[in-house]
C-alpha cells in the first residue's frame, strides 16, 4: 500500500508498504529517518517516541497506515535548522546525559513534550513523565540534570520576553 | 517520493575543535549527531539492494537434530538464500577462549535459541516467515540444568571434555583455621541480562576481492575478525570490520552474534545483508551474567578480626564456554573481597549446562562473589555486635597487603576511606506527615500512604581487577597523524578500540589535546585497518588504549620537536607543545606549530602494553594474576513496604577511587550507570529459566530500572594515583556495579530483618509468603 503523511513539516510518501509495517519501520527503513530507535519494538522502552499530531507516541506501536494524512515529528525535526539544536538537545549533550545514545531520541521527544506542557517541571514530574523511557547507561542522574537545565533555560528566555514586564 | 539516504546511514569520522584536555569534561564528539538522530548505529545502516537476514533458532534446550528440510523456505517469493551448517564455508566452530560453539548447529542443539539455519530475503518479515517454514526434526533430550550437579560430573557430558569448563582453587595460610566466631551462609545470584538498548545488528557487504566488509556493533573488532575469518575460511585481510554505532554493550557484545551469519548470507547472495535482532531474539542472541550458587564460611576473633574465609562458588556457564574461564578466575581470586584475611580456601567451578550461555557482563565474576562475601560481613558484624561499617573498615585491605593469591597490592587501596566517606555523606530526611505517593514503594499504584513502610540503611564495598589478567597479552594500538589542515594543526587519531557509549572517543581527543597542545582532533572510524585495540571490557580502554594514544602522541611530539629544534637552531631539550605553539622550558612561545609542520604529515603507530600478569598455579592458586584493582563503596537507603514486599530505593551513594579522573563527567556517568545496574540485580532483574527455557525474553517481563526506580545519587570521587598506570588512572566502569547490589540488599535486611540470601530480592522473600 501507499502511505502519505507529513514528517517534520514535509509531505512524504512511502510505496509498497506491507500492511504489517509500523510507523517506526517506515520512518527508519523507507523514509531515511533512522533517528527514532528500535530497542524493543513492543512499546516498553520509549526509544521510538515521536510526536503524532503533537502527542508523543511509541511509533513501534502505530501501524504505518494509521499515520495516513497525519503529522509526525521525529528527533530529526526537533531542532530548527541545520546548525542549531533545540535547548533540550543542547542540554543533553552538555550535561552528559548521552552515553550510548540509543535511548536519547525517545527521551528527547518525551522531555521536549514535558517542558512544552509544564514549563518548569518538578523532579517528581520529570520522573513520572520519563518513566516510559528506558536508559541502560546513565542511571538517569544526568538525564534529570539535562531536563532541569533545558527547562530552566526555556523559562529564562520566556522570562525575558515582553509580556512579563510591568 | 521515497528518500532513503540519511546521515544516519553511514559511519563517519568525528571532529571537534574545542579546548579540553585530561581532567576536563569537553562535550562528546558524537554528542551532537546522537541528539540529532544522525549517529549511525548498527541497526540504522542501509545499502542499495540490501537483503535482510533472519535466524532460525532451536526451541529446545537440548535435542538431537534428526533432519532439516529447507525446501518450502527456499520456494518462497522474495527469499534469496537459506543456509544450514552444511553451508558454513570455513570451520563451523568458534569461541572467545575455547572454540566450542558451532556457527550453525550440526547434529545437536545445546540451548534454547541456538542458531540452526539462516535466511536472506528482500523484506525482514519475509525472512522471518521463511525461517519458520524450515522443517527441523528434533529428538528432544533431558536438559542438564543443575550447575552443582554438573560440577560433580553428574548427568550426560555436553562437550567432549565433560561439563566442568574450569575449576580453580585458591589456598592461603591454614586451610583448617578455626576462629572464635563463625558464620555460614548459602547465597544465590540470578541470571542478569546486559539489556543494552541497541539490538545486535550489522551490515555485511560482499567485496570484489571475494572478501567481505562488515559494519557491526561489537566490543572487540579484532577478536570478531579472527573468529569470522576462521568460520568463513577466508584470510584475515579479506574480512574487514568497521565499528558501527553501538547502543550499549556491558559485556554482551564480546561474543559473536550475527557477525558470521550476515557475512555468510552476503557472500552467498552477492548482496549486502543487514541483520537486526528484535528484543526477544536479543535475549537469545547474547550471553548473560553467570547465575551462581555460593557457600561461604567466615571466621573472626571476638575482637572483630577476620581469621579465615572458606568458599565454594558455582557458576553456570550454560551451553558454551564463552568467557567462563576468566569469570571463574575473578570469582575465585576476588572471592575474599577487599579484606585482609590470612587463611583462605576458595574452590570455584564454571560449568556447562543446557541453560542459556553465560559470559561477560560488567563486574564479571566479582559481582556474584561480592553479594556473598558482603552478606557474610554484615552477618559477622551482627554476630559480633559491631557496626557493619566499623567491622569492614577494621578488616579492609590496604596498599601493601596481600591478596589470597599472594599478590601484593602495590598502589593505593583506600577501602576503609571509601567506606568512611560514604558513611559520612548526609542521609536523606526522614519521611514526615503526608508524603507524595510517588515517593513511596508502589508509587502511583497507590498501594500505601506510608503504612507498613519501613526504612533501612545498608553498606557494600567491592573489589574488581582492571584490564585482562592471568598472563593475557593485553595491548592496544593507536595511530596518530598530525598535519596542518586549513591552516590549523589537526590531529587524527585512529584505533580499533570500541566506543560503546562510555566516552572513549572523548578521552582519546583529550589525551591528544593534552599531549600535543592542539584543539582540532579528529577521531577516525574504528576499524580493523589499524592494529588490535583489545576488548572494551574489564574497565580497560582508558588505561590501555589511552596508554597507546599517549605513547603515539609522544612519538609524534618528539619528531615535531626535533623538526622545530632544527628549524629554530635551538637544542630540542626543554621544548614542548602547548596551545598550538612550540614553547621553551620557561613556557615562552618560540614558533607556531602550524609553521613548524608546514606541509609535513607526521604519523606514528604505537602499541601499549600494561605490565605483565601471570597465571596462578593449579595447586594453591598463587600468582600475580592481576594488573590493577579497583574499589567502590555504596550506601543504600531504602523504604520497604513490608506487607506487600515492595522496595523503593530512596538514595544510593557511592565513593570510588579512580586514580585520576580523565573526564570527570564521564566518570560520574559510569558510576551512576554501574550503580543502576547493581540496583537492577538487587531488586528486579532476572532471566527466569525453567528446565533450560527462558520464561521472560522481553522488556515487558524482564525489568530494568526506570527513572522512577533509580534514586538520586551523591558520588564522591577519589583520585589517588596508581604509579603504574597512564596518568595514574584506575579503571572506572565495573566497581560501581559490584558494591551497589549488596548495599541495597543490606538496606532491605535492615528494614525487614529478613535473611535474604538470593538476588534479585522478590516480594515474597520480604513478606515470607
Amino acid at each position: 500500500m501507499r502511505v502519505t503523511f507529513t514528517v517534520n513539516g514535509e509531505r512524504r510518501e512511502a510505496d509498497d508498504v506491507w500492511e504489517g509495517e509500523s510507523l517506526l519501520y517506515v520512518l527508519r527503513e523507507r523514509l531515511g529517518l533512522p533517528g527514532s530507535k528500535n530497542a524493543c519494538e513492543q512499546g516498553e522502552c520509549g526509544s521510538c517516541t515521536v510526536y503524532l499530531d503533537g502527542v508523543p507516541v511509541c511509533s513501534c506501536l502505530v501501524a504505518a497506515g494509521q499515520a495516513q494524512d497525519r503529522e509526525v515529528r521525529t528527533v530529526e525535526g526537533l531542532a530548527e535548522g541545520e546548525d542549531r539544536l533545540d535547548p533540550v538537545q543542547e542540554a543533553f549533550v552538555e550535561a552528559g546525559a548521552v552515553q550510548c545514545g540509543f535511548c536519547t531520541p525517545g527521551l528527547l521527544v518525551a522531555a521536549h513534550d514535558l517542558i512544552a506542557r509544564t514549563g518548569q517541571p518538578s523532579d517528581a514530574e520529570i520522573r513520572e513523565a520519563l518513566a516510559g523511557n528506558l536508559c541502560r547507561c546513565t542511571g538517569y542522574e544526568k538525564i534529570m540534570e539535562a531536563v532541569r537545565l533545558a527547562a530552566a533555560r526555556r523559562a529564562e528566555t520566556r522570562g525575558g520576553s515582553p509580556e512579563v514586564g510591568p | 517520493m521515497t528518500q532513503r539516504t540519511s546521515p544516519g546511514h553511514r559511519v563517519r569520522e568525528l571532529t571537534t575543535a574545542v579546548s579540553g584536555g585530561i581532567g576536563e569534561s569537553p562535550v562528546r564528539p558524537d554528542g551532537t549527531l546522537k541528539v540529532r538522530g544522525e549517529f549511525a548505529y548498527s541497526s540504522d545502516l542501509w545499502h542499495e539492494d540490501m537483503l535482510w537476514g533472519a535466524t532460525l533458532r532451536s526451541p529446545h534446550p537440548y535435542a538431537r537434530i534428526l533432519a532439516v528440510d529447507i525446501t518450502e523456505a527456499v520456494r518462497m517469493p522474495g527469499v534469496y538464500a537459506v543456509m544450514t551448517h552444511e553451508d558454513v564455508p570455513g570451520a563451523n566452530i568458534y569461541g572467545l577462549e575455547h572454540a566450542d560453539q558451532p556457527v550453525l548447529a550440526v547434529d545437536v542443539v545445546r540451548y534454547q535459541g541456538e542458531p540452526v539455519a539462516l535466511v536472506a530475503a528482500d523484506h525482514p518479515e519475509t525472512a522471518q516467515r521463511a525461517a519458520k517454514r524450515i522443517r527441523v526434526e528434533y529428538e528432544v533430550l533431558d536438559p542438564v540444568t543443575d550447575m552443582v550437579a554438573a560440577a560433580k560430573g553428574e548427568g550426560p557430558a555436553l562437550h567432549p571434555d565433560g561439563n566442568v569448563v574450569r575449576y580453580l582453587r585458591i589456598r592461603k595460610g591454614e586451610v583448617e583455621a578455626t576462629a572464635d566466631v563463625m558464620v555460614v551462609g548459602e547465597y544465590e545470584v540470578g541470571m542478569q541480562d546486559q539489556a543494552f538498548l541497541g539490538p545486535e545488528s550489522g551490515l555485511a557487504v560482499p567485496a570484489e576481492d571475494g572478501g567481505v566488509d562488515l559494519y557491526v556493533a561489537t566490543q572487540w573488532l579484532h577478536v570478531d575478525q579472527r573468529q569470522v575469518a576462521h568460520a568463513l575460511g577466508l584470510p584475515l585481510e579479506k574480512v574487514r570490520l568497521t565499528l558501527a554505532g553501538v547502543g550499549g554493550a556491558f559485556g554482551g557484545r564480546e561474543d559473536l552474534s550475527m557477525q558470521v551469519h550476515a557475512c555468510m548470507l552476503a557472500l552467498r547472495t552477492g548482496r549486502p545483508v543487514k541483520m537486526v535482532y528484535n528484543r526477544e531474539e536479543s535475549f537469545f542472541g547474547h550471553v548473560h551474567r553467570h547465575p551462581a550458587k555460593i557457600y561461604y564460611e567466615h571466621g573472626a576473633t571476638r575482637d572483630g578480626d577476620l581469621v579465615y574465609v572458606r568458599a565454594k562458588i558455582y557458576l553456570d556457564g550454560g551451553a558454551y564456554a564463552s568467557s567462563t574461564p576468566a569469570v571463574v578466575a575473578n570469582a575465585a581470586t576476588l572471592g575474599a573481597g577487599p579484606y585482609k584475611v590470612d587463611n583462605v580456601a576458595i574452590d570455584c567451578w564454571g560449568v556447562y549446562t543446557n541453560n542459556p550461555p553465560c559470559g561477560a557482563m560488567r563486574g564479571f565474576g566479582a559481582v556474584q562473589a561480592a553479594f556473598g562475601y558482603e552478606s557474610q560481613m554484615d552477618r559477622l558484624a551482627e554476630r559480633l555486635g559491631m557496626d557493619p561499617v566499623e567491622f569492614r573498615m577494621r578488616n579492609a585491605i590496604a596498599e601493601g597487603d596481600t591478596m589470597p593469591t599472594g599478590q601484593r597490592i602495590d598502589s593505593p587501596a583506600p577501602v576503609a576511606e571509601l567506606l568512611r566517606r560514604v558513611r559520612d555523606l548526609p542521609l536523606p530526611p526522614e519521611r514526615r506527615g503526608r508524603v507524595d505517593i510517588r515517593e513511596l514503594p508502589g508509587g502511583v499504584s497507590n498501594t500505601t500512604h506510608g503504612e507498613g513502610v519501613v526504612r533501612g540503611v545498608g553498606y557494600g564495598v567491592g573489589i574488581k581487577n582492571i584490564c585482562f589478567s592471568e598472563g593475557f597479552d593485553d595491548y592496544s594500538t593507536a595511530r596518530l597523524r598530525l598535519q596542518v589542515i586549513g591552516g590549523e594543526p589537526t590531529a587524527m587519531i585512529h584505533t580499533a578500540a570500541a566506543e560503546v557509549g562510555q566516552g572513549l572517543v572523548t578521552v582519546k581527543q583529550q589525551i591528544v589535546r593534552t599531549e600535543l597542545g592542539v584543539e582540532r582532533v579528529t577521531v577516525h572510524p574504528m576499524d580493523t585497518s589499524v592494529g588490535n585495540g583489545g576488548s572494551t571490557s574489564a574497565s580497560r580502554q582508558t588505561y590501555v588504549t589511552g596508554g597507546a594514544v599517549r605513547k603515539a602522541c609522544h612519538t609524534v611530539r618528539d619528531r615535531v620537536l626535533r623538526m622545530a629544534a632544527h628549524r629554530l637552531g635551538v637544542p630540542q631539550e626543554g621544548l614542548s607543545l602547548a596551545g598550538g605553539k612550540v614553547v621553551d622550558a620557561r613556557g615562552a612561545a618560540l614558533a607556531d606549530l602550524a609553521e613548524v609542520l608546514g606541509e609535513e604529515v607526521v604519523e606514528a603507530t604505537e602499541e601499549y602494553r600494561h605490565r605483565p600478569t601471570y597465571r596462578v598455579d593449579a595447586e594453591r592458586g598463587q600468582g600475580d594474576a592481576h594488573v590493577q584493582y579497583g574499589f567502590a563503596a555504596h550506601r543504600a537507603v531504602v523504604d520497604v513496604d513490608v506487607e506487600l514486599g515492595l522496595v523503593r530505593v530512596v538514595q544510593l551513594d557511592c565513593a570510588q577511587d579512580v586514580g585520576r579522573a580523565i573526564n570527570p563527567q564521564a566518570v560520574l556517568g559510569q558510576i551512576h550507570g554501574g550503580s543502576a545496574q547493581g540496583l537492577g540485580l538487587a531488586v528486579m532483574e532476572e532471566i527466569q529459566v525453567v528446565g533450560g527455557k527462558v520464561r521472560n525474553p522481553s522488556f515487558t517481563d524482564y525489568l530494568i530500572p526506570t527513572i522512577l526506580d533509580m534514586p538520586p545519587m551523591t558520588v564522591d570521587v577519589l583520585e589517588l594515583a596508581d604509579p603504574h598506570a597512564p596518568y595514574g588512572l584506575r579503571g572506572v566502569g565495573e566497581p560501581p556495579t559490584i558494591s551497589s547490589t549488596p548495599a541495597i540488599v543490606a538496606a532491605i535486611r535492615a528494614a525487614t530483618g529478613r535473611a535474604l540470601h538470593r538476588v534479585p530480592v522478590r516480594p515474597e522473600h520480604i513478606t515470607g509468603t
